[in-house]
């Protein structure tokens, strides 16, 4: 049981920590919660599922089109939403209505365009388990764990090795410093929202292969959200660790305790974690400026 | 035809009083709240739990309903704003509330679950909507423009020179916190008892969206700008049924627009008053010479 649970507890939590990671990376050089971010995933979800259903894609072919396509939705959103105001250097309060209004623009389109419907993804995976010592688990979660830690750590390589990376990393701590040491700051917040949208498109993926896919689904990613801010918004490594520590808490509680108060619990957790640690688990001790 | 109109300045109204009250918090101290809906509905359940099993009078539960709206807004604004929260933690941690509230209620035997509570007697009309409106924006005009209101406006413009100069920056928000969370309750109260059923799901984010969006549109600090813009957004959908399912989509789209275009909202830092009507009739008629 305890293993068990903890297994499923880790499936889950390798979802939040994709979703917390592309979140955070955005925190991480720009200093605003792009909320638009759920939206994102969700496309990426649906344009997997299209992808196999109606053009007939295999699944790696789907999620690479949807890690095209939600980076491309991702910089979109970037270029149109935020780089006025950016121009204009407006305060992050004023960059978080713009998401929130590109969240709720992009949730009601899909509402209006494809319908309220409930898909579910074709059966890639079999539905049966690895079991093993009396401890199973679905091939599909198997999958998306491997995948997700894959990923995260494909970034991380990046982050650290690669030219751009080390500028990326840069920028996170001063942006305007970084930009008067010769990085073109248009083209490193660009590619910064390509990456976070790569990440959408595979979480996004994963969730509607894991759930259903419909336009609310964004509504998971409030836990990437709280999974963020539970490690420290910006910090990569904090959104992994946040990410996985809702995920098996939330499981431990919903295992022994009840389902019901879930939901209930992850929020007290973050705000008796921000009473503590108001910056999070990994966070810099960030001041917001005015 | 009258039925109908009054039914739609009803709601309007029911709204304004809700709007207002988030315009003083986030209007005034720059703080974002994503769960206004919760106060709503704990006001709407408090009030409608009062008259519909322990048949209390009307008034006195529409005041208690605010009160309660009021009580959960000091608890979850206590922790909260006593750790400092950066705007987008305590944006998130609003957004965590309001969900968890949704759950409770829907899980809590008294609240009746996702079923709802029908046959609420229906005692809101005109008259008690247009005298609490009234009392509403009295209250918010005088809170605003006290020594309370110009510490706040200090906050919201720059708290670390507020603090300086000896602002209470906790007390500042906490106060605003609590008036907009006893409006949002009362704004229940009069909702239950005028459709005279409600449920849990009446009270999704979407509403707390609604009325933040109502705020920034209509120029955070003012009154009277959110006033017409909750106005308007109520109304032109009613006019216009059949871009039901594209009103949100149109919310967002114009909470974006906004950010990129015009700030500052309809009416900026400005009220409505006879004065700028006075400045607007010349310009409109001297070609913005005056």
């Amino acid at each position: 049981m305890f293993v068990q649970t903890l297994l499923t507890g880790l499936a889950i939590g390798g979802i939040y920590a994709l979703m917390a990671v592309g979140y955070s990376l955005v925190f991480s050089i720009l200093n605003f919660s792009n909320f638009a971010y759920g939206s994102i995933i969700m496309l990426g979800a649906y344009i997997s599922y299209f992808a196999m259903m109606k053009l007939g894609l295999p699944l790696g072919a789907a999620l690479a089109l949807s890690i095209l396509g939600a980076a491309a939705l991702c910089y979109l959103n970037e270029r149109l939403a935020y780089s006025p105001l950016r121009k204009r250097h407006a305060s992050s309060l004023f960059f978080m209505i713009s998401a929130m209004g590109t969240a709720i623009f992009l949730e009601n389109l899909v509402y209006a365009i494809v319908g309220a419907h409930f898909y579910a993804f074709p059966e890639v995976f079999t539905k049966r388990n690895l079991s093993f010592h009396g401890v199973s688990i679905g091939v599909l979660d198997v999958f998306a764990i491997t995948f997700s830690f894959a990923a995260i750590y494909a970034l991380h390589y990046f982050l650290q090795k690669s030219r751009t990376g080390i500028a990326i990393r840069a920028a996170s701590y001063d942006i305007q410093v970084c930009s008067l040491n010769g990085v073109n700051d248009k083209h490193l917040i660009g590619l910064v929202f390509c990456l976070a949208g790569g990440l959408a498109g595979i979480s996004g993926t994963f969730l509607g292969m894991k759930y259903i896919v419909y336009p609310t689904m964004g509504w998971i990613t409030n836990k990437a959200y709280i999974a963020a801010v539970i490690g420290g918004l910006g910090s990569l490594p904090g959104a992994v660790v946040g990410g996985i520590l809702l995920g098996v808490t939330e499981t431990f509680v919903s295992a022994y305790v009840s389902s019901v108060v879930r939901d209930v619990f992850s929020f007290s957790l973050l705000v008796i974690l921000l009473m503590v640690m108001p910056t999070g688990l990994f966070g810099r001790f960030l001041e917001e400026k005015v | 035809m009258w039925q109908y109109v009054s039914g739609v300045i009803s709601l309007g109204l029911i709204y304004v009083i809700a709007t207002v009250g988030l315009a003083v918090f986030t209007g005034f101290t720059g703080l974002f709240s994503l769960g206004h809906a919760a106060f709503f509905a704990i006001g709407a359940y408090t009030a409608a739990i009062l008259t519909y099993f322990y048949g209390f009078n009307f008034y006195v539960a529409l005041a208690l309903g605010g009160c309660a709206g009021g009580l959960v807004g000091f608890l979850i604004g206590y922790p909260t704003l006593k750790a400092k929260l950066r705007t987008d933690y305590f944006a998130i941690a609003t957004l965590g509330f309001g969900e968890a509230i949704r759950v409770l209620l829907e899980n809590l035997p008294i609240t009746q679950g996702a079923r709802g509570l029908p046959g609420i007697r229906g005692e809101t009309n005109l008259p008690v909507l247009l005298v609490c409106t009234t009392l509403v924006i009295w209250m918010a005009w005088n809170l605003i423009h006290s020594r309370h209101g110009r510490a706040c406006i200090a906050i919201r413009e720059d708290f670390v020179a507020a603090e300086m100069m000896g602002v209470n920056i906790f007390i500042g928000r906490l106060r605003s916190l609590v008036f907009s969370a006893f409006c949002a309750g009362l704004a229940g109260g009069l909702f239950a008892h005028y459709f005279c059923f409600i449920q849990p799901s009446m009270f999704t984010s979407y509403m707390s969206t609604q009325m933040t969006a109502a705020v920034v549109a209509g120029g955070m600090g003012s009154i009277s700008g959110p006033v017409i813009a909750t106005l308007i957004f109520i109304g032109i959908p009613e006019a216009l049924r059949v871009a039901n399912i594209w009103r949100l989509v149109a919310y967002g789209l114009m909470l974006v627009l906004i950010m990129v275009f015009r700030p500052q909202g309809l009416m900026g830092y400005q009220e409505l008053s006879l004065g700028l009507v006075k400045s607007w009739y010349r310009r409109l008629w001297k070609g913005g010479r005056a």
